[in-house]
């Protein structure tokens, strides 16, 4: 029971991964918020493919954890740059107002 | 063993805590602070899969650059928080039907995953024992070999990330002097006039 197993792992990451969501649920006027909520989806997802990677003996998850760790970093650097514009030409960071950039 | 338990669940309970904290904090600055704590936790869980490698790593991208990058924009930015935190209360209760539901949904999948014992044919890259290759090791010698396309790649994205980024906010401001190298190569000869001076007199 208290001895950590893969079902302990994958329990955490659910755990993590629900927070996220819930995050995007309750901010859903801080960009910023949300931008830190999908971080710890993207985390929750690394944990539980490193889990598998040591309970299974196979080294390609800990691989594919490392390429999902260099796309969560584009992607807070292409979503934060893209908040900064977006502050700079509305002044505000409410989602709601983003619908004004469609076409 | 029983040490290897008790720090399971401290960096698990941990890290739920703060990731929780993380979304329902009043500043955004302690909310980046608590996924600072977030991911160093969970880079303790990674230390105790076996993946050190992965930990650091976690420790030096998140901690040192994606997290520090969140803070400079929550602090560059002069936001009125308290106006987005507008409708907070009103979406608490749906949002924690839904994430209530969610979660029983992954604990009752993931909480009878057993792995099948032919599952251990089809593994494509054996994890080395560790006392005779190191994690790095192992994860450099798979890297740099059957995955160095994928390798590439993922440089390639950071690459195209990191030129997004600039294009995006770079913005050429008026009224500013800069030197302009070429300019000044260009000049023509007239504009500098050379006058013989003997010595003594002035001019």
């Amino acid at each position: 029971m208290w001895q950590p197993t893969l079902t302990h792992y994958l329990t955490v990451a659910a755990i993590l991964f629900t927070i996220g969501i819930f995050g995007i649920f309750l901010n859903r006027k801080n960009v910023i918020i949300i931008l830190m909520s999908v971080e710890l989806m993207l985390l929750s997802v690394n944990i539980n493919l490193v889990a598998f990677s040591h309970y299974l003996g196979d080294m390609v998850g800990q691989v594919f954890a490392m390429l999902v760790l260099t796309v969560a970093a584009a992607e807070a650097a292409i979503g934060l740059a893209i908040l900064v514009v977006y502050f700079r030409n509305r002044g505000s960071i409410a989602v709601e107002d983003i619908n004004m950039m469609n076409g | 063993m029983i040490v290897q338990a008790i720090a399971f669940w401290v960096f698990a309970i941990v890290a739920v805590i703060s990731g929780a904290l993380v979304v329902a904090n009043r500043n955004p600055v302690y909310s980046v602070l608590f996924l600072i704590l977030t991911f160093f936790n969970a880079a303790g869980l990674f230390v105790l899969l076996g993946a050190e490698f992965l930990a650091m790593m976690l420790v030096v991208v998140y901690v040192g650059a994606v997290a520090v990058l969140f803070l400079f924009v929550v602090m560059m930015l002069d936001i009125n928080f308290v106006e987005l935190r507008q409708g907070f209360v009103r979406y608490l209760p749906i949002g924690a039907v839904i994430g209530l539901i969610l979660v029983a949904e992954l604990i009752i999948v993931f909480g009878g995953w057993s792995l099948a014992p032919s599952v251990t044919s089809t593994i494509a890259a054996p994890t080395p024992a560790v006392d005779q290759v190191s994690n790095t090791q192992a994860l450099g010698m798979l890297l740099y070999t059957r995955y160095f396309y994928l390798f590439q790649a993922s440089g390639l994205v950071l690459l195209v990330a990191m030129i997004g980024a600039i294009v995006l906010t770079h913005r050429e401001r008026v009224g500013v002097k800069r030197q302009k190298i070429a300019a000044q190569v260009d000049r023509a000869r007239t504009t500098v006039e050379i006058k013989n001076v003997p010595s003594g007199s002035g001019i």
